[in-house]
């Protein structure tokens, strides 16, 4: 027990605050995860260094300690994932290193935590905190652990938010032997700045979120490094032809908007953002649906339907400038919870498509099994995508928890 | 502590004012079951908020067991378009472990609800319209598990009669309610009610076509605070699929000083 007070009582002094009478007896527990990944590639590789097949194991534990009240609580996640191929993706990782308190009418949080924001489904583009850890997955839905102090004061008028993040992360990228991956492998290791801080600068966000009865409505603003690297063509130590990531300071202010009327559901995600000199808008937004109860039985069936839009148009460096999405989500509500999604991207200006299925089980009580595809068709040279043209894939993974 | 003692007593008196009413009930049937439903809820008035762990185990019709455990937070909510206010937070089967869901309950409209994804620390407005969806794959609906507020449904006494086995010895008051919000599961759903206590011990639900789909059943009554009752045994029986569903809750405490800032939406990022 002294122990668990011990790391309370650190957590608190991080804090800067003092714990006062409440109940410092601390409950703790570990629990962790590792899983196993098989990715098949279905055509020969752009590149003779990538692989046909690849192997991929990935460890995580997590410690959490929360007080009686479970008003503060400590929590750490190291994570680990070693890959075949790929030295860039074999990676390390704090996704958590936290500790959380809930004092009156107050919320203080420091350490390394992730936090999203958003409400579309295909593509995030209000969820500024955290980095994209792309090596993990190249739908960009996996996050690096940010370091952070952040403040937060729910109130009757919404909650209010401010976050100090003093240290920047970059973005990883698949190695040469990576795959999937850029035609031309991003060179993290030339990655440079806009800001002589470098990693170091600190960089600041506000937000502000409400919901009045069906609406749920956040406004935030961001100050800092951009997360997404402007990539720059170059040349790597061996001389091999790369692409350089250049993080730039980026000013952005963003608005995310859900209304929820039965089983529809409507979003929007909007930001302006200024950045090198230029400044752009970008916006998502579309329905969700769902069919529950289908045809008499306890299966659901949900449809999103999103489209994404950048001012730049062609000029962007994101794939998503004119883009349709359709997606389904096939829930058949049984004892192992099997769930199948299935969504097509398409490209309005260049017709290019992209196809992700993912199909997902409960084995027993204490693992998991999941099978995701990926296929591209019609994809331009000139398409961002272009470089997943010969990687379509399929993912087997297994993942045992203790 | 002294004001405690005082709601105590205050709370004891309605206790003893609902059983003395027993004798009382208006004779119209429909009068009679809302009044039945309004002493059962007028029982629990006062409990503030309550904490309980829970533990589920899923029979198939083979016979295959898998389990689920979770926590649940309740706050008692007074407003008269408003149910009660809950935090759910599962903690097995191990791949949804600290996935909560927060629901903010209305009588007769569509509940307010999100659901916190650990993985993507996400936290999401979620439709509440499944009210007849499987709670967890078990056979519990989402609609059996939200607060059974009175004014949910239309109530008609039908008759007084032994409770279900094991209770022979004891009178029960049996009502059919008809549920009154919308995208229900059911027609209609009878309850048999311990005279004395006025606690439910048998539910018969049936489906849209008005066929017997289930049979709830609740058992080892324990008295809180010398007035809540909760059953600590709640076991599901689906006619149709021969599947079962037991849930056991342990651990209540109640007036534990939870409050609104502990169900709010930016609670659900840390309630693990």
């Amino acid at each position: 027990m002294t122990g668990h007070r011990a790391v309370l009582l650190i957590g608190s002094l991080l804090a800067g605050t003092c714990v006062g009478a409440p109940a410092l007896a601390a409950e703790t527990e570990i629990s962790g995860s590792v899983e196993f990944e098989f990715r098949g590639f279905f055509e020969t590789p752009s590149d003779a260094q990538q692989p046909e097949t690849n192997l991929s194991v990935a460890f995580q534990t997590t410690l959490e300690i929360s007080s009686a009240d479970r008003r503060q609580n400590f929590v750490v996640t190291p994570y680990y994932r070693w890959d075949q191929h790929d030295p860039n993706r074999s990676h390390i990782d704090l996704r958590e290193a936290r500790y959380f308190g809930a004092f009156d009418g107050l919320n203080l949080r420091v350490g390394v935590d992730k936090v999203f924001w958003g409400v579309t489904e295909a593509v995030h583009l209000v969820d500024i905190i955290n980095q994209t850890d792309l090596v993990e997955n190249i739908d960009g839905e996996e996050k690096l652990g940010q370091p952070m102090v952040s403040l937060g004061l729910p109130t009757d008028v919404g909650t209010f938010e401010i976050f100090w993040l003093p240290y920047f992360r970059e973005r990883t990228f698949e190695d040469f032997e990576g795959r999937p991956r850029f035609n031309w492998p991003v060179d993290p290791d030339q990655a440079f700045y806009e800001d002589p801080d470098k990693e170091r600068h600190q960089d600041i966000a506000v937000r502000w979120s409400h919901y009045i009865g069906e609406f749920d409505i956040g406004l935030a603003h961001f100050e800092g490094t951009g997360r997404e690297p402007l990539l720059i063509p170059g040349l790597d130590a061996k001389a091999r032809p790369v692409l350089i990531p250049f993080y730039v300071q980026i000013s952005q202010t963003s608005i995310d908007l859900q209304a929820t009327f039965g089983s529809w559901l409507y979003k929007f995600e909007g930001l302006s953002r200024e950045e090198y000199g230029q400044s752009y808008v970008q916006a998502t937004g579309g329905i969700e649906y769902s069919f529950y109860g289908l045809f008499g039985t306890a299966q659901d069936l949900g449809i999103v339907a999103e489209y994404v839009w950048d001012e730049r148009d062609e000029l962007a460096p994101t794939p998503y400038n004119n883009d349709g999405f359709l997606g389904l989500r096939w829930a058949l509500n049984d004892e192992q919870s099997t769930s199948v999604l299935a969504g097509v991207l398409a490209d309005f200006n260049t017709d290019a498509w992209l196809l992700r299925v993912e199909a997902e089980r409960r084995l027993g009580e204490m693992a998991s099994i999941s099978l995701e595809a990926q296929f591209s068709g019609n994809v331009p040279p000139e398409d961002i995508l272009y470089s997943f043209e010969d990687d379509d894939f399929i993912q087997l993974r297994l993942t045992r928890y203790y | 502590m002294r004001s405690g003692v005082v709601i105590c007593g205050l709370a004891a008196k309605f206790a003893l004012s609902s059983v003395v009413m027993a004798n009382d009930w208006p004779e119209d049937p429909a009068e009679k079951g809302a009044a039945i439903a309004q002493a059962t809820k007028n029982m629990d008035l006062g409990f503030q908020d309550s904490q309980a762990t829970m533990h589920m185990v899923l029979t198939n019709a083979r016979g295959d067991e898998s389990t689920r455990e979770l926590r649940m937070m309740t706050l008692e909510r007074r407003g008269e378009d408003e149910g009660n206010w809950s935090l759910i937070v599962f903690d097995h089967p191990r791949d949804i472990e600290g996935t909560a869901l927060l629901t903010h309950a209305r009588i007769l409209e569509a509940d307010d609800q999100w659901m916190y994804l650990p993985k993507l620390g996400r936290v999401k407005r979620i439709s509440s319209a499944n009210k007849a969806g499987p709670f967890m794959g078990s056979e519990f609906a989402f609609e059996d598990f939200t607060a059974q507020e009175p004014g949910k449904f239309a109530h008609t006494w039908l008759r007084d009669e032994p409770c279900p086995a094991p209770l022979e010895t004891v009178t029960c008051h049996v009502t059919e309610r008809r549920p009154l919000y919308e995208r229900s599961g059911y027609t209609r759903q009878v309850v048999w009610s311990d005279a004395v206590d006025l606690q439910p011990r048998q539910i018969d639900y049936y489906d849209r076509k008005d066929a017997l789909l289930k049979t709830l059943s609740l058992t080892a009554y324990t008295q809180y605070l010398d007035q809540y009752w909760r059953a600590k045994d709640l076991f599901m029986v689906n006619h149709v699929t021969g599947k079962k569903t037991r849930l056991a809750w342990e651990d209540y405490t109640f007036q534990t000083g939870l409050g609104e800032k502990d169900f709010d939406k930016s609670s659900l990022e840390h309630a693990r």
